[in-house]
């Protein structure tokens, strides 16, 4: 190679790899923002690396599963309130495992369910108890016809889309 | 090896190289996206979960892995013409840039699509999202600066720059899904390992990855086509094809 295109060749690498470098450590610096919520158990005991645990009156997302058996659904209106335990399969949960309660009031995604992934938003109040303004919901990366995830027990109701 | 290569870098050779290939592309992707789109859409089982809706998987994850897999393409392409001056590779990063943005757009409305019925919204500002938004930043600048000179060599220079820039944004959009919480799942496919879904629901995938990939390698090839045409207006090989082909169009 001549000299004139291995100079080029160091100023262009140098370039790419140092403004990697500078990206790398500015979202290193800003992983806690950039994490779209907080599990149940960093609203217990805080954020793994920091520690840093979210205040009351705190606006925030929380990311769990629908603990099953504690949706409970008011009879009259769009009320509706549940568990969230840590994302972890299988989704059994014991009373020791930490729980953050979530009220809402509205209508829910199609794949809200118990034992399902759920993302919310909302205000943290008093006894772990959050009153969300908005709940989505998560899925896994997994794709399976009904009848295997049947024959591999997966606890999920199936959607009922009517028609067919 | 180089001696080998040598030739390619001559604007003609290129030209009816890419020619040639075209019609291959063409008929390959299109017995492809044929055979995957009426497999997946058609045949392929109803997820336990989703239903029909995740269907769309075949046209989003294609799109998604394409807008990243041509913007590494543009980026290197980029990096030789940065290095080695190669007037041919300025001509391959302005025919990319239009692909794989169209590519972007196609997997952030399919995936908003996707988004409101089964997450419960179109858009949310999560990692893996917002990094995909700013690949179709890079791609529309990259065609702006392409643009905005008259002279082409240096309008090459500048969208190349930028161009390689970009490329940090790529395994930022890979892993955004590993290393924050993030609404959107993991990968399904393009991971090590076993693909996270049935095999009857794989095959068609792939089907429609390459389809779509060989589309996009068409569209990129009469792109470059014409980006060779529009450097070198003023040659004479290009002056004859020009006469060769009014005479066809006359008769």
């Amino acid at each position: 190679m001549n000299p004139r295109r291995k100079k080029r060749l160091a100023i262009i690498s140098t370039i790419v790899l140092g403004l990697g470098a500078v990206t790398g450590l500015v979202l290193y610096a800003l992983s806690q923002n950039i994490d779209l919520f907080y599990t149940p158990s960093e609203i217990h005991y805080g954020k793994k690396e920091t520690g840093v645990k979210p205040t009351l009156g705190q606006r925030l997302d929380i990311g769990g599963i629908v603990i099953p058996g504690s949706v409970i659904r008011n009879a009259d209106t769009l009320e509706v309130s549940f568990d969230l335990g840590d994302m972890k399969t299988p989704t059994v949960f014991t009373e020791q495992d930490p729980k953050v309660t979530v009220q809402y009031t509205g209508i829910l995604p199609d794949l809200f369910r118990e034992g399902q992934g759920i993302v919310a938003q909302g205000m943290l109040t008093d006894g772990f108890i959050i009153k969300a303004t908005e709940v989505l919901a998560k899925h896994d990366e997994e794709y399976m016809p009904k009848e295997i995830a049947d024959s591999a027990k997966k606890k999920h109701k199936n959607v009922d889309y009517g028609g067919n | 090896m180089w001696k080998w290569l040598h030739p390619y870098a001559n604007p003609e050779t290129s030209y009816h190289l890419v020619g040639k290939l075209i019609p291959w592309f063409a008929v390959v992707s299109g017995a492809l996206l044929t055979i995957g789109l009426f497999w997946g859409l058609l045949f392929a089982p109803p997820d336990y979960q989703q239903g029909d809706s995740f269907r769309i998987f075949y046209l989003h994850v294609p799109a998604a892995s394409l807008s990243m897999g041509i913007y590494l393409g543009m980026a290197i392409a980029a990096f030789c013409g940065l290095v080695w001056q190669l007037r041919l590779a300025g001509a391959a990063v302005a025919a990319m840039a239009p692909v794989g943005a169209v590519f972007t757009a196609i997997a952030l409305i399919s995936g908003a699509a996707w988004g409101k019925p089964m997450w419960g919204t179109w858009w949310i500002w999560d990692a893996r999202l917002t990094s995909e938004l700013i690949l179709l930043f890079l791609y529309l600048g990259v065609m702006a600066l392409n643009s905005a000179f008259d002279d082409k060599i240096a309008a090459g220079k500048s969208a190349g720059i930028l161009a390689l820039v970009g490329v940090i944004n790529l395994p930022i959009i890979k892993y955004s899904v590993e290393w924050w919480n993030t609404l959107h799942q993991g990968a399904t496919v393009s991971k090590l390992g076993k693909p996270s879904m049935t095999l009857d629901m794989f095959y068609p995938f792939v089907f429609c990855f390459l389809g779509f990939a060989f589309l996009s390698a068409v569209i990129i090839c009469i792109r470059f086509q014409s980006q060779i045409l529009q450097h070198n207006v003023t040659r004479p090989w290009v002056k004859k094809l020009v006469t060769v082909e009014e005479n066809k169009h006359a008769v």
